[in-house]
């Protein structure tokens, strides 16, 4: 029952970081373009989806509270003031699609609320992955490090690589669903991105191995997980060359490949800790009697539902998206 | 009075969740109507109805839209601000709003979209059947949300381990009786705001001389349904307070304004609590009533709150004032609904221009009952979080600075009064423009999970006539 309850929530968080991932990376780069034509592409790209991929962000809460109360009483508040940042973040961007295009004066207010809520939002996603990777303080299970305990270099340096991240799976996703010269900038800025992830990359590679984070020691001890970087690298080739020769569809699966090897990366060398190296998943879980309640209604049902939901909603607004001089 | 990370985390729960419930309570109402004109739509054929449904869904779309957004707050803020509650109850409180999120976004998300863009799709009995599922998961919602409340006001079925409280019995939770009285009152509450907002609607119509076949229906049927739930309302009303009485003495005294144990006891009408002294001063007071509304006897002896430690007392007065304020409010709209009706049923309402008004300006009413009827049974709980086994000092997450509450506070506050006063503005534009324009009308980007969107095209001017008028 436990190992159901992490498989959804494990489910439920990558389904949110890849989802809500593009489209807070397409809010990131719709911040680089004054071009009102191009704005209005990037936004119809999104438009139809981004509600409901930030559901998962709540189906994430609930299960997190529901099935491991600790973990979500624990993190919630140790992540106090960020979590104000990405909820005000998550607002804003959420309303500026209504409400940017029923002013033409305030138009700019909605548009900064709309890049600036998004780059907030990831950033504060990928701090929050740093600092947890990094170790909170702990002391006896319970959470000792007050209001700033996650404020790390390491956190903040993931949060800029999160950013990274997102923006070149929104650079794919505008490749996929725009045409011209939309199309043809994010062509252009996936090279970069994908460099700046690199170079991410190995700067927290040498950051971990000179402060000794525990994480390493587990990657020593269990060398098999190494398989999911090699995946990582693999699909890294692939979308090198689909970029090369401009074909539009595969890129966003190959760094969605890319963003799931991390995850399982990171999931698996967590393991069996929820809270690294200071909850596991035993101790955090919930009675069974709240866990079998759970499963036997929405685990069993609704869950599956709401995948199929997901994939069914994604299909019907499949294709390129109309050309924005048509919406004008 | 001191500003404390515990008091700064109160006024902000109740806050974002006042913010909140506003939006609910009017959608869970306007869902219903809307499946109750769709059935007469198809019962009649006539266009009116047709009309009317297509206004109201565009105005349910805004609303549902700020209820979802403010709602996603509420998701977070127990884990950020109440991080002991959130750890100890999470195995009950965790679960039940788990099944809140999957059922609402089962059923909501799944007919959603048909209520918006598949009239032309799906056979019509079908599009009523989604318009009634629309409703139902609204419902669901408030029905989990109310299993919540229940267990927060009446705790039963667990068992406290490790400090944790271990479900062990889920009948005992869902099916308790306070659940089965208080999601009725909630509900019941709900259709009136609806009913109340639509005869508002009606009467501004017919003031104002416009789409008078509109107003007309919506006058008709919405004080028509008022008529007869006001009064069942406040038959639940008396449940509930029947259940605050045997499980909630404290708050019953609290809301009673009965500092001394009195037997017959007497009921305070009106008057201003005093702790220092325990009395109401200016008191205004019907003997005997107070046994005959706590125990229906004519000499039950009835408990003050002078029998309780002061530590264990809420504040007196805030439950005192907005349980009045509240069943002010429902007799109002009882004698509005009542009057309304009987003149309608003679052909009078609408050269009644007086009653008309009164109708126009009764919309805040419901709003007013359901906030100040919640302030009633959240603050007469006080000083508890979970009743009689976790106060609310026990419950705050315990780090929490006072600074980084009134950040949260501040940031909050402000960002809602932003998007209330744009979505409020955008509500009235669609109400004053009123039931026009084509029927039909899905825009190319608009989806289920993006309600707004249904407004956009309606809304957004074309840049024509604006250049023809410079």
């Amino acid at each position: 029952m436990v190992l159901y309850w992490v498989f959804v929530l494990a489910v439920a968080t990558l389904l949110y970081v890849l989802l809500d991932g593009f489209d807070l990376g397409v809010g990131m780069l719709f911040g680089l373009t004054r071009d009102e034509a191009r704005r209005r592409a990037m936004l119809s790209a999104v438009a139809p989806v981004w509600d409901g991929n930030e559901t998962w962000l709540v189906v994430v809460g609930v299960v997190l509270w529901g099935a491991f109360p600790i973990v979500y009483a624990t993190l919630l508040s140790a992540f106090y003031l960020p979590l104000l940042v990405m909820l005000a973040g998550l607002i804003l961007r959420g309303v500026a699609f209504e409400f940017r295009d029923k002013t033409e004066r305030l138009r700019w207010v909605w548009d900064a609320c709309f890049a600036g809520g998004s780059l907030f939002a990831a950033f504060i996603q990928g701090m929050t992955v740093g600092a947890l990777v990094e170790g909170l303080p702990f002391d006896n299970g319970r959470y000792v490090g007050g209001m700033f305990g996650w404020f790390s270099p390491f956190a903040v340096l993931c949060g800029f690589g999160l950013c990274l991240g997102y923006a070149l799976l929104g650079a794919c996703w505008l490749v996929r669903k725009c045409e011209a010269d939309v199309r043809d900038t994010a062509y252009r800025q996936i090279p970069f991105l994908s460099l700046g992830l690199l170079v991410f990359l190995i700067v927290v590679f040498a950051f971990a191995l000179v402060e000794d984070l525990p994480v390493m020691g587990r990657w020593l001890q269990r060398p098999y997980l190494l398989v999911f970087p090699a995946i990582g690298v693999l699909a890294a080739i692939v979308l090198a060359t689909n970029v090369w020769r401009r074909r539009d569809g595969p890129p966003i699966y190959m760094v969605a490949t890319i963003f799931a090897a991390a995850f399982a990366t990171l999931a698996i060398s967590f393991w069996p800790y929820m809270i690294p190296f200071a909850i596991t998943i035993n101790e955090a879980a919930a009675p069974h009697s709240s866990l079998a309640f759970m499963f036997w209604g929405e685990g069993l049902f609704i869950f599956p539902l709401m995948l199929i939901y997901t994939a069914i909603s994604l299909s019907v607004f499949r294709g390129k998206v109309a050309s924005a001089t048509a919406h004008y | 009075m001191h500003l404390t990370a515990l008091l700064l985390s109160r006024l902000q729960f109740a806050f974002t969740i006042s913010f909140h419930i506003i939006f609910p309570s009017f959608s869970i109402g306007i869902a219903a109507w809307l499946t109750v004109v769709e059935a007469l739509y198809l019962a009649t054929g006539r266009p009116a109805y047709r009309q009317v449904f297509e206004f109201w869904l565009k105005i349910f779309g805004v609303v549902f839209g700020l209820g979802v957004v403010s709602g996603i707050v509420m998701a977070f803020q127990f884990g950020t601000n109440w991080s002991e509650l959130s750890r100890v109850s999470g195995p009950i409180q965790g679960v039940l709003l788990s099944y809140e999120t999957f059922t609402a976004f089962a059923l909501e998300a799944s007919f959603f979209g048909i209520l918006l863009f598949g009239r032309s799709r799906v056979a019509p009995w079908f599009y009523l059947f989604s318009t009634a599922m629309v409703a139902l998961g609204t419902s669901f919602s408030a029905f989990w949300i109310m299993i919540n409340n229940s267990w927060m006001q009446s705790p039963v079925g667990y068992v406290v381990e490790n400090g944790t409280y271990v479900p062990t019995d889920w009948a005992a939770i869902v099916f308790s009786p306070v659940v089965w009285v208080r999601f009725p009152h909630m509900l019941l509450a709900s259709y009136l705001t609806g009913a109340f907002c639509v005869a508002a609607t009606g009467a501004w119509y017919l003031l104002r001389g416009e789409f008078t076949t509109e107003g007309r229906i919506m006058l008709r049927m919405g004080l028509y349904l008022a008529a007869i739930l006001v009064p069942v309302q406040l038959f639940f009303g008396h449940l509930t307070g029947d259940y605050v009485h045997d499980r909630q003495p404290i708050k019953f005294a609290a809301i009673e304004g009965r500092w001394h144990d009195e037997q017959p006891a007497s009921e305070v009408l009106i008057g201003l609590p005093d702790p220092a002294s325990e009395t109401d001063r200016y008191a205004i007071s019907i003997p005997i009533l107070g046994s005959l509304i706590g125990s229906m006897s004519f000499d039950s002896k009835e408990v003050g709150l002078a029998d309780f430690p002061p530590q264990d007392r809420p504040p007196v007065a805030i439950p005192f004032f907005s349980f009045r304020i509240m069943v002010g409010c429902g007799l109002v709209m009882l004698l509005l609904a009542w009057v309304g009706s009987y003149l309608n049923f003679r052909q009078r309402l609408e050269r009644n221009r007086l009653l008309l008004w009164l109708t126009f300006l009764s919309f805040p009413l419901p709003f007013i009952a359901i906030l100040t009827g919640w302030f009633t049974a959240e603050v007469g709980r006080q000083p508890w979080t979970v009743y009689g086994v976790l106060r609310t000092a026990d419950a705050v997450t315990p780090f929490l600075t006072t600074r980084a509450a009134s950040i949260s506070l501040l940031v909050f506050c402000a960002v809602y009064s932003f998007i209330f006063v744009f979505g409020t503005y955008y509500v009235h534009r669609l109400l004053r423009d009123g039931p026009v324009g084509p029927l039909v009308l899905p825009p190319s980007a608009a989806i289920p999970n993006r309600p707004m969107s249904v407004v956009t095209k309606v809304l957004a001017p074309s840049p024509q006539p604006f250049a023809a008028g410079e």
